[in-house]
């Protein structure tokens, strides 16, 4: 049995990819003989690139996946160079951890209800330092030039790189090559930048990439925050596939074919800046520049990366406000009063998509860990490790942009009669939340000590007994923290869900999107709301479970 | 203890390497031919990198791909090579103790008792029990096994490989991370207990008082 979970898991996430990339290239160039295209041609190719202001939203995008990938990492690198090894560092770090459960959505709301004219921001500030007694009519959410959006995503992707780095960190004895360059003289700061951090990065170049295409081809956060005329190219791809006039899906399609050029055509730029930091960078270590002077670097690089953490800790304390707001009036600071009748009221309507959230998110994680177990355990009792090559696969669903292959998916399921179905809707998470789920427990797993399994096996214990009564209990905390991640991840799914629920299966993050053009800001505090809440619960589990079942063993304390 | 097992076949029960050769790519770390009889310590001594983990290893059914091996090992003539590594039935005891955290010192006994020795839980309970009071740990049954000291936990570890009637020992550095008089001691329980049993042990090592306690022969291995 277990030997089919590596192909099982290869066809999980490969399968919807490339049959969703074939059935998006087909009506790209015209067929689609159930819509009336039996002929190849290059004519919605041409109509796409006929539409008014196509070139800005491709712009927008391609800068939007750059810009934001460039900002974060940087921020995440030179916080790494300035306080790694310190009590700081260590602190930050278990404040940017849970960040990471936090959905995109929540994370855009927050940030709106923030810094928007009549944000909270404004409102502490008013009317005493600002004189307005009225929100000023200044267009900072939806700017056409994305600045807002490029924002919200860099503050939801630096808990994202900030971790995998770490990751990487733990792996490349960063420590004692830090230790070296500072007896050799270098600053701080210098030190890691040229002895840790090649090595950190050149573990970290996926999940970079993997930035990359998701800001490059964002939907959910460029609806809340992002331009709306002309809006950036994945959001207008939408707008066409929910045409009633069905002809414009082979635009979107076409369309949808662009956004996967133009993906990689953003991770072509990249590899060649890649190239040009590092011929500089090789410049300035054979010169030996030692940049003993880094101290307000440091401070300057300490500052903004906590500054990112905070805001989305402010941004969601707003958003719980809100939600409980009674009566709040421009320029307060606090509402008059709080109140359970925005929950009261939204309590109905909340049900059916926590229900669909939950469920789908347990289903999906549940599946999902048990492939990755399989495959993991297979690993261990043949010795063959899947190597680079198995994590490129992970990564895969991760840089191809979402439209590209969703369009397609959406249309064969369609064609087989099974979209909108709910089995649909898991198979599309699960090609999001395996990846996740596999990449946060194949260390633990690996740093298991496998002694404690050859010690069982000498007492004469088989295989698949010391699998359930020593390696799962022993990594148990990994194991549900690996589940937590996927839920949240699930959770978080925005363009999946609608695309092949197809309005059917509405989750919380799917009905918090489409209120963000309401602008009821209790309403969407209610959704957003639960929409952290519930990755939230996820992690206290991860963390109560194992605590409850090991209560009294002190050798299970602590990370696993 | 009415467990005797040994005596059942003509043959000695005796640990025997034929042959065993080690290498690591193309160099060859080790060969042994040897046999180890019932109640002898065979001792390979050696630095660390001398492959005489790989051989313990090669022996239990784990040895890492990286390396290669060939040869037989054998117990009363059936190949143990052939075997998967949970009928192999060798206790193995390396330089930590080992014991489950998640278990309690009982439960990480009577998880070793294989189904024919104990059917039931008041059998096990018993068999247990004797095991605590042969260590001299009686009443510690119930701990969690991180509250113990050292040396109980090296104690526990070696009942535990002794419950579950390994057919030989095979002993991985097993005393290297003990205080040098808790040492004295638990060499001396490791080597009379498996005397008692008649159990064919294999010690590595690079320390030479285990091997003179251990008082058989020697195999040293030279880098």
């Amino acid at each position: 049995m277990l030997r089919f979970a590596p192909p099982f898991a290869v066809l999980v996430l490969a399968g919807p990819i490339f049959c969703g990339l074939l059935a998006t290239l087909l009506p790209a160039f015209g067929y689609f003989p159930a819509l009336g295209g039996h002929h190849v041609t290059l004519i919605h190719f041409a109509s796409f690139f006929a539409e008014p202001g196509i070139w800005i939203s491709i712009s927008l995008s391609l800068a939007t996946g750059l810009v934001t990938t460039g900002i974060s990492l940087c921020l995440v690198m030179l916080f790494f160079a300035a306080w790694s090894g310190t009590k700081l560092f260590i602190r930050v770090q278990h404040l940017v951890s849970p960040l990471l459960s936090i959905p995109h959505a929540a994370v855009a709301f927050g940030l709106a209800f923030m810094i928007a004219p009549s944000g909270w921001i404004m409102r502490l500030i008013s009317p005493e330092l600002t004189g307005f007694t009225r929100p000023p009519d200044w267009q900072i959410i939806n700017d056409p030039m994305g600045l807002t959006m490029m924002a919200g995503l860099v503050i939801k992707e630096i808990p994202f790189l900030f971790l995998v780095c770490l990751a990487a960190m733990g792996q490349v004895r960063s420590v004692e090559h830090s230790k070296v360059a500072t007896s050799l003289g270098y600053g701080r700061m210098a030190g890691f930048l040229f002895t840790s951090w090649p090595l950190i990065y050149r573990q970290v170049r996926l999940a970079v990439f993997a930035v990359i295409a998701y800001a490059s081809s964002v939907v959910d956060v460029a609806l809340i925050l992002g331009p709306t005329n002309p809006e950036p190219l994945a959001v207008r791809l939408i707008g066409w596939l929910n045409d009633p006039d069905l002809t414009f899906r082979f635009q979107a399609s076409a369309g949808a074919i662009v956004q996967f050029l133009l993906t990689g055509f953003a991770l072509l730029v990249w590899l060649g800046a890649e190239r040009l930091v590092k011929i500089l960078f090789e410049n300035r270590v054979s010169k030996g520049a030692r940049v003993q002077k880094d101290k307000l670097a440091r401070y300057l690089s300490g500052f903004s990366l906590m500054l990112t953490a905070l805001m989305i800790f402010i941004g969601m304390t707003i958003l719980g406000i809100w939600s409980f707001a009674a009566y709040w009036s421009f320029p307060d600071a606090l509402p008059r009063g709080f109140t359970l009748y925005h929950w009261q009221r939204q309590l109905a309507a909340v049900g059916t998509p926590f229900r669909v959230t939950l469920i789908l998110g347990l289903i999906s994680t549940l599946i999902a860990i048990a492939i990755a177990l399989a495959c993991l355990e297979r690993e261990a009792r043949t010795g063959k490790t899947g190597g680079y090559r198995s994590l490129q696969l992970l990564y895969l669903p991760l840089i191809i942009p979402q439209p590209a292959f969703l369009f397609g998916l959406q249309m064969l399921f369609l064609s087989i009669g099974i979209n909108t179905s709910f089995s649909a809707l898991v198979i599309v998470h699960l090609v999001f939340v395996l990846p996740y789920v596999f990449l946060s427990l194949s260390d633990p797993w690996r740093a298991y000590d496998k002694r404690y399994s050859w010690a069982a096996a000498s007492m004469g214990i088989g295989e698949n007994r010391v699998f359930w009564r020593i390696r799962m209990p022993l990594l148990l905390r990994p194991i549900l923290v690996a589940m937590a991640i996927g839920f949240a991840v699930s959770i978080g799914q925005y363009l999946p869900t609608v695309l092949i629920g197809a309005g059917r299966w509405p989750t919380l993050t799917t009905e918090a999107v489409a209120l963000a053009s309401g602008g009821d800001r209790r309403v969407i505090g209610v959704y957003a709301f639960l929409q952290m809440l519930l990755p939230f619960l996820g992690f206290v589990c991860a963390a109560a479970i194992p605590a409850f079942v090991f209560a009294g063993r002190k050798g299970m304390k602590g990370g696993a | 203890m009415g467990r005797e097992q040994t005596n059942a076949r003509t043959e000695p029960a005796s640990l025997r390497l034929s042959n065993v050769s080690i290498a690591l790519g193309s160099k060859t770390l080790l060969t042994i031919n040897q046999d180890v009889g019932p109640g002898d310590v065979l001792t390979v001594m050696g630095p660390s990198g001398s492959g005489k983990s790989s051989l313990l290893a090669f022996i239990a059914g784990f040895l890492d791909p990286a390396f290669t091996a060939s040869g037989d090992v054998t117990f009363q003539g059936e190949s143990l090579i052939a075997l998967a590594p949970e009928k192999r039935r060798v206790g193995l005891l390396f330089q930590d103790a080992l014991l489950f955290p998640h278990m309690s010192v009982y439960q990480n006994l009577a998880f070793a008792i294989p189904k024919s020795a104990a059917g039931n839980n008041a059998q096990r309970l018993e068999l247990v029990t004797q095991a605590l009071e042969n260590a001299g740990l009686e009443g510690l049954g119930d701990r969690d096994p991180e509250t113990l000291s050292g040396g109980q936990k090296s104690r526990i570890a070696l009942m535990r490989v002794l419950l579950a009637e390994p057919r030989a020992l095979l002993l991985d550095e097993p005393f290297s991370k003990l205080d040098a008089d808790l040492r004295q001691q638990m060499r001396q329980f490791v080597f009379s207990q498996a005397t008692k049993r008649n159990l064919p042990v294999l010690l590595v090592t690079h320390d030479a008082e285990d091997a003179e306690a251990a008082g058989g022969q020697i195999i040293r291995l030279v880098d």
